[in-house]
């Protein structure tokens, strides 16, 4: 026979493989959002960018042959419409929540209506870096064929993270974050600071939206994205900003997609819909417990959600 | 901006340089061919007086059932010149469709309506239906009930099952162990029908086959399907089929896992040449072709000169198979082509009792053979027996 | 020329600069993909607003977005960010739908839909309710867990319509068991509205005095502007901000139960298609003034509308439609930040304020220290 049936083993395995395929996305856009919630603005609009990233980089993919073409368009067309919410969310009066959803409907229809062209062919497909040797079991071996995306994304987590705390862009990106009276009087330019956050932000989830359409699940559909992009917003505070912790919770958020899926190839399969929600239940739970009135969320930049202007 | 360019390239170029289906072309051509010339409010549509609306739920190219339909509407209307055809897609099972069929009547005159969503008929086609007693409308999901709706309400079906049935022969004789799957959108009857039918074709040609289920709990799931595939390789199963609105990603990913399947909606070898055998396909470009020559030459439904009901499968050609891929056994294909011909000439029934269900009770007993318009199946709650998998939610 | 005239002027000029600049913009966009420009916007007046019978289409799909509106407009008085407009309204469906059924023809059909109203407004407000009541006691981020509950409350629709309240006759498209017929709200005399837009209406309005004419809506706005000054003068922030998240719930509690009471008849996964995030737009665009919602909803009901003769007309995609309401949102968002900045309206060095005197929401930090 030519393959193994793994029986109740394949859970656990089909989580591992379900976490790195389906949480590459999740990881992106989280670092993105991270990103851009430092630096003390709220970028709800990520759905939009993820959609627009996963549209470019597919018909890019498509129209070129070269699917790294793609990934490169999908971050530009993310900072594209990371520099209209930047830009637009800064502006006097103008609160960043409300520019997000605009986005999300903008950037939304704007990837169908320029998409609609790559439903059908199918686009060349980032190659994946096989870790597995010739004689493991075949479902073993899919398992450990490695996207490069989750590998940068497991790269850029750490730097990230020593990018905040070492570097002197760090330092001023938490600086507007947390208080942008000080960063003003440091001499730190808030708006601009804000709008390369956001853009790089909006870049990085570009890239998770490539994620989606050129590794897994590889396609381009109008309902590629099942929410990610606005997941990523409560994924950001679950982690408490920080980017390390970004890239665990996307681990558990994407193996939970799997779980469900997974369950059910072995024998259960009850009640998914709830099932389906535990992420959200899970986050709003953490929520709950953790936060309380009397002090601040560890991390959580000082600005945040304030109209603070910076345009210093 | 950089990404408005490609905004020139989009439909036009791409879509006719690289598709190659003539229904699709066609859609396209009809697309730029019908610039605002309908902006009247007047009344009066194509030459001779035919103007036909089809609303889809979704986009119309999503490789799936409203493609199928809008690939079927560009047929029919290719075929005939003076019909004019007008479309709106992405219209939700709300007040909006009532709206989107209104504006087609009241706008630009149309006289038939096809409102291709199973949800769109109650309470919206209905009541628009009283409404505009003129207008007739067909509704894909076979709900109308004689003496109960509306005379100018018509509802037709096609028996996709049996094309399931068929991919199942082919599965479990390619299948080295006989161990299938099928990712399914949501446990309700015309799902759980189209696994069952696939099973019995299976078990029909190996009795020992059986079907691994998945629900993914909602018709567009592309990371749970591609999952849902996966943990399929992982468990072993050698053949995957799918009942969920875009196939293309169950396809694709069970190519990349070199396992096989069988296609839905639509032909997707091209989506994954090697594992393809063969595949359940929408006819609906022949059965609206018919339909309207029908209307055109006077008959309707409000005279009776049309059936209210109007279902078939295989034989009446409003489903067909894909053809045989490169992995299909010449045995495969004499068992399939033999349960095909029986269909044609009308001697097959699917639901031939005694079937019983998965949990070991008689789902049909020994003394009931259920033929295609049996209510009975419409009504379908249980998997049969083989089908690894629970319909509870 | 008076200081308040220039404002007035301004405070007109503004939005409606705003909505023609979008027109052009969407009308370069068409242009771009092979319409005439022209020809868009007779199509669009035409679908939307040209005569009677296109109009009543627009106040169709503007009657949900009003209440649904609402319940980002009213939280945002006390400098709350909600979003949880589509969990309360398919919560407040769910519980109408329960209602009517437990009613059933026991009792008259007008305290029937009283009570599927009143079911309704309920669970909503329970449901935003509780983002308030975490905001408050817990600090929780009232965005974020209205978002999380939106999610929660879709899988609780799907779960009970698939499962413990499914009607085993729905077939094809799992739903609960009908109301009654007589049960169902009709249409508005002479037209086919249903009554829910008046409801929308009525909403907005009484939103509308008791935000701008209650000593309470005087307390819950003071509560906005600077939450410390309005402890130390002694209000009762927390209670203000549960009630106010309520009653913004159960606004959109009441919009579920209307699309089941008088579109749908049942609840299904047809009450899940998009209102709560229309609303939230309209909120924002209207300055989360109440009134100005009315509008702001009509507005977004026309561009809806006309949605379909894009598509038949033109043979524009189907998400044209969205492209336009995006940038429309777009257009309106900046538009506010232009009071004040316009040379011809400066004339005095005082700062004209917008049109409705309410602080932007989320002017407070996420977590109060």
């Amino acid at each position: 026979m030519a393959t193994e049936a793994l029986g109740w083993w394949g859970v656990p395995l089909a989580i591992a493989a379900g976490t790195m395929r389906g949480g590459t996305p999740f990881l992106f856009v989280s670092l993105g959002e991270c990103l851009t919630e430092k630096s003390g603005k709220i970028n709800l609009g990520l759905e939009g960018t993820l959609l627009m990233g996963a549209m470019s980089a597919y018909g890019v993919s498509y129209l070129t042959g070269s699917p790294w073409f793609g990934v490169l368009a999908a971050g530009l067309s993310g900072a594209v419409l990371g520099a209209i919410h930047g830009w637009l969310s800064q502006q006097p009066r103008v609160n960043d929540v409300a520019v997000g959803i605009a986005m999300i409907i903008f950037g939304s229809g704007l990837a169908f209506f320029l998409g609609k062209p790559f439903i059908q062919p199918s686009a060349t497909q980032l190659p994946t870096i096989n870790l597995a040797s010739s004689g493991m079991a075949p479902a073993v071996q899919a398992a450990l064929q490695i996207s490069p995306l989750f590998l940068l994304g497991l790269a850029i987590a750490p730097l990230m993270q020593w990018f905040f705390r070492s570097t002197r862009w760090g330092l001023f990106i938490r600086a507007v974050g947390d208080s942008p009276e000080a960063a003003r009087a440091m001499g730190v330019s808030i708006f601009k600071v804000r709008m390369l956050s956001i853009m790089a932000g909006s870049f990085l989830a570009g890239i998770g939206g490539a994620a989606l359409s050129l590794y897994y699940p590889g396609v381009w559909t109008e309902r590629i994205s099942s929410g990610q992009g606005l997941m990523a917003v409560a994924l950001v505070i679950f982690a408490r900003w920080n980017p390390m912790a970004c890239l665990w919770a996307s681990l558990l958020f994407g193996g939970a997609q799997s779980l469900g899926p997974a369950l059910q190839s072995v024998g259960i399969r009850e009640g998914y819909y709830l099932f389906n929600a535990a992420p959200y239940i899970l986050t709003l739970f953490i929520m709950v417990v953790t936060c309380s009135p009397r002090r601040s969320l560890v991390g959580a930049p000082g600005a945040l959600g304030t109209d603070s202007q910076g345009r210093a | 901006m950089s990404s408005k360019r490609y905004l020139n390239l989009s439909r036009r170029q791409v879509i006719r340089g690289m598709l190659a289906t003539t229904a699709f072309g066609l859609t396209a051509k009809l697309g730029t061919g019908c610039s605002p010339a309908s902006n009247g409010a007047a009344a009066g549509g194509g030459a001779d007086g035919l103007t036909i609306g089809f609303i889809y739920v979704g986009p119309k190219d999503d490789f799936g059932w409203n493609q199928a339909h809008a690939e079927g509407a560009a047929a029919m209307s290719g075929a005939f010149s003076s019909v004019k055809l007008i479309e709106e897609a992405s219209v939700p099972e709300t007040t909006a469709v009532v709206e989107s069929m209104r504006g087609m009547i009241d706008i630009d005159g149309a006289n038939v309506l096809f409102p291709t969503s199973f949800g769109y008929y109650d309470p919206h086609v209905l009541s628009l239906a009283e409404e505009y007693p003129d207008v007739q409308f067909f509704h894909a999901g076979g709900l109308y009930q004689e003496g109960v709706h509306p005379n100018n309400v018509g509802s037709y079906n096609g028996y996709i099952d049996e094309a399931q049935y068929v991919s199942g022969i082919v599965a479990a004789m390619t299948a080295n162990a006989g161990r299938l799957g099928f990712v399914a959108a949501k446990p309700i009857p015309s799902v759980l029908r189209n696994i069952n039918s696939f099973m019995l074709g299976a078990r029909s040609v190996r009795p020992e086959a059986t079907t691994q289920v998945v629900f993914t709990g909602d018709w567009a799931e592309p990371i749970k399907e591609a999952e849902a595939v996966n943990s399929m390789a992982d468990q072993g199963i050698e053949v995957v089929t799918c009942h969920v609105d875009s196939p293309k990603i169950v396809m694709e990913t069970a190519e990349r896992r070199g396992i096989m399947c069988t296609g839905y909606h639509a032909d997707q070898l091209s989506l994954a040449p090697n594992g393809y055998l063969t595949g359940a396909e929408w006819d609906w470009s022949s059965f609206y072709t018919k339909l309207v020559t029908d209307i055109s030459e006077g008959k309707s439904l409000m005279d009776g000169s049309i059936p209210h009901m109007l279902r078939g499968g295989l034989r009446e050609q409003f489903c067909k198979m894909s053809a045989y891929g490169a992995a299909v056994s010449d045995e495969a294909k004499a068992a399939a082509d033999a349960a095909i011909a029986q269909f044609m000439d009308g001697s097959m029934v699917i639901y031939d009792g005694e079937i019983k269900d998965n949990n070991g009770g008689v789902a049909v007993a020994p003394s009931e053979s259920l033929k295609q318009q049996d209510v009975k199946l419409e009504q379908m709650n249980y998997l049969v027996e083989g089908v690894i998998g629970s319909i509870g939610s | 020329m008076s200081a308040s005239w220039r404002r007035k002027l301004e405070s007109l000029f503004i939005p409606f600069g705003a909505l023609v600049a979008s027109l052009v913009l969407f009308g370069v966009f068409c242009g771009l993909s092979g319409a005439n420009p022209l020809a868009v916007y007779g199509a669009i007046w035409r679908a939307g607003f040209g005569q009677w019978s296109t109009f009543q289409n627009t106040l169709i799909r503007a009657a949900p977005l009003m209440l649904s509106g609402l319940c980002t407009a009213l939280p945002a008085r006390l400098g709350l960010v909600i979003i949880g407009n589509e969990g309360a309204l398919v919560i407040g469906g769910l519980a109408a739908v329960a209602t009517g059924l437990t009613l059933g023809t026991s009792v008259p059909p007008l305290m029937v839909q009283v009570g599927m109203a009143i079911a309704g407004m309920i669970a909503g407000g329970i449901w935003i309710g509780a983002a308030g009541w975490l905001r408050h006691y817990r600090a929780v981020n009232e965005t974020i867990s209205s978002l999380l509950l939106n999610y929660i409350a879709i899988a609780l629709l799907n779960h009970l319509v698939g499962g413990p309240m499914k009607d085993p006759s729905s077939l094809n498209k799992p739903s609960t068991f009908p109301l009654a017929d007589v049960n169902m709200l009709s249409s508005i005399p002479g037209t086919r509205v249903h009554w829910g837009l008046l409801y929308g209406v009525i909403a907005c309005v009484i939103a509308y005095f008791l935000i701008q004419r209650t000593t309470f809506g005087f307390s819950a706005r003071v509560a906005g502007g600077n939450i410390r000054a309005a402890r130390v003068a002694g209000l009762p922030v927390g209670k203000l901000t549960v009630i106010v998240c309520f009653l913004a719930g159960s606004c959109a509690g009441l919009a579920g139960m209307v699309e089941v009471a008088a579109v749908q008849g049942v609840a299904n996964e047809s009450l899940n298609v998009g209102y709560g995030y229309g609303g939230i737009m309209v909120a924002f665009a209207a300055h989360h003034n109440p009134l100005a919602a009315i509008l702001i909803s009509l507005l977004v009901g026309g561009i809806l509308a006309s949605g379909g003769t894009l598509q038949r007309s033109f043979a524009l995609p189907d998400a044209t439609v969205l492209v336009f309401e995006g940038l429309v949102f777009l257009v309106v968002l900046f538009s506010d930040s232009l009071y004040g900045k316009l040379p011809f309206f400066k004339e005095k060095p005082t700062i004209t304020s917008s049109p409705s005197p309410p602080p932007s929401p989320g002017q407070e930090p996420v977590v109060t220290g």
